[in-house]
Order: C-alpha cells, then sequence, then structure tokens
C-alpha cells in the first residue's frame, strides 16, 4: 500500500472535467429527435409495405426523405451509443473487459451510422 | 485509510428479494428494449444498404421481412421502438421534476405499457391495409 491517501483526496482540487454533463444533455436531445425521425420511418415502411424495389428506391432517392433518413440514423446512432455505454459501465465490472466493451460500442456505432449514410447517399445522390 | 476495494463491503440485496412491480418492470424493459433496438440497427443498415446495391440483393431482404420469421422479428421490433419511446417520454415527465408521487408513477407506468401495445398493432393493421390483406 504506497498511497494512502482515498481516491476522493487523489481528485480533490483538480477542478471538474467541465464535460459531465454532456452525455446526460445529448441523450434527452437525441431522444426528443428521434421521436418525429422514427414515427416517420414507421410511417414510411408501412405506406412503403408492398413497395417492389423501383417503388422504394425512388422513395429513398428522394433528397428531402433522404435528408431525414440521415437525420435519423445520426440522431439513433448517437443515442444508442450513449445508452448502452450506460448499460456497459453499469454490468460489466472487470476493467479490460469493460474497456473492450466500450471500444467495441464505439466502432459498432460507427461502423452502422457510416454504413447507414453511405447507403442513403448513394440513394439520393446514386 | 485502506483501499475500500480490498474489504468485503456489505450489498444491498438483489432484484430476487423485492415483490415484482409494474414499475421495476418498466426501468428494465426500457434498458432491454433499448439494446434490442441497438442490435435491430444491423437491419435497418442491410435494409438501407440492400437497396443502395441493387435488386438481387433487395430481394433478400424482401425474402426474409415477408417470411413468417422475419415478420415476427419485425413485429417485436415495432413493439420495442414503440415501447422504448414511451418510456422515453416517461422519463421527459421525470426530467421536469413532476410525477414522482405513487399515484401518477403507477397511472404513468400503466399508460406507457399499454398504448405501445395498441400503438404497435394500430401499425400492423395498417401495414397489412397497404399489403391488401383486407
Amino acid at each position: 500500500m504506497s498511497d494512502m491517501r482515498t481516491p476522493l483526496s487523489r481528485v480533490r482540487g483538480l477542478g471538474s472535467a467541465k464535460k459531465g454533463t454532456e452525455p446526460f444533455f445529448m441523450q434527452r436531445v437525441t431522444a426528443l429527435a428521434n421521436i418525429p425521425l422514427t414515427l416517420f420511418l414507421v410511417g414510411a415502411l408501412v405506406v412503403h409495405a408492398g413497395s417492389d424495389y423501383a417503388t422504394m428506391t425512388a422513395f429513398l432517392g428522394n433528397p428531402f426523405i433522404g435528408l431525414l433518413m440521415l437525420l435519423l440514423i445520426v440522431s439513433a446512432v448517437y443515442h444508442m451509443r450513449l445508452g448502452l455505454q450506460v448499460v456497459i459501465e453499469d454490468y460489466v465490472h472487470g476493467e479490460a473487459a469493460k474497456l473492450l466493451a466500450l471500444i467495441a460500442n464505439q466502432f459498432f456505432a460507427f461502423t452502422i451510422g457510416v454504413a447507414c449514410v453511405l447507403a442513403v447517399l448513394k440513394l439520393v445522390i446514386g | 485509510m485502506t483501499d475500500p476495494t480490498t474489504r468485503a463491503r456489505p450489498l444491498s440485496p438483489h432484484i430476487q428479494i423485492y415483490r415484482w412491480t409494474l414499475t421495476m418492470m418498466l426501468s428494465i424493459l426500457h434498458r432491454a428494449t433499448g439494446v434490442a433496438l441497438y442490435a435491430g440497427t444491423v437491419l435497418l443498415a442491410w435494409w438501407l444498404l440492400a437497396a443502395a446495391t441493387g435488386p438481387e440483393a433487395y430481394a433478400q431482404v424482401q425474402a426474409v421481412s415477408s417470411a413468417w420469421y422475419g415478420r415476427l422479428v419485425l413485429f417485436g421490433y415495432s413493439w420495442a421502438l414503440f415501447h422504448h419511446m414511451f418510456g422515453g417520454l416517461r422519463h421527459f415527465i421525470w426530467d421536469t421534476g413532476r410525477g414522482f408521487d405513487l399515484k401518477h408513477v403507477e397511472i404513468i407506468a400503466r399508460l406507457t405499457s399499454i398504448v405501445p401495445l395498441f400503438l404497435t398493432a394500430g401499425v400492423w393493421v395498417a401495414a397489412y391495409a397497404y399489403l391488401g390483406a383486407f
């Protein structure tokens, strides 16, 4: 036991990290944005339940639809990345496993996000 | 002061010790649906990439999404979406500092568990109507 100080005394006086409330705030901002955006997607999928390939790609190729899809993707991916981070921090206790899970979360979210954005851009600009 | 992590600390009882309540179930379901929707984005990415790739790739998506198991997954997906959305709305009410008394907690809990079921059913009735089922 080389260090007799408590964890609290080690950080006291160093100041806050300044960004403590950012994930909390962004979780709610993206949650709010997700409501109309997911309702739009569900509505579009209902209306296009029986649509063939040509009709669907024409719909997704519309710039206004593409804009809504891009907003949805960015907001949803941001939201789920923050959400899963909290879940990992709550349930994964081993330091190495936690670090790996947090990194995997970042990789997964960014990969899904970039894949969806790429697809939408191709459908719109194509 | 010794390192607090080396000594066995008393732990609070885990969930199995408590009486099962609706609010408890909703708290767990909010997380569970969140994690499920996280995994479900793979399907969203597959659908969009297939549409961007071409008719053959899109036909694979259509084959799976029209099969019974695909419909089952999509049904669960839509319910998880509405359930998580209403769980989020419940948290928005709490974020304003309101609705914490037992009476309102219970009313809001009932609404947020029942309304998503009706919305899910409504969405699927509408989807099958667009498919020409009626």
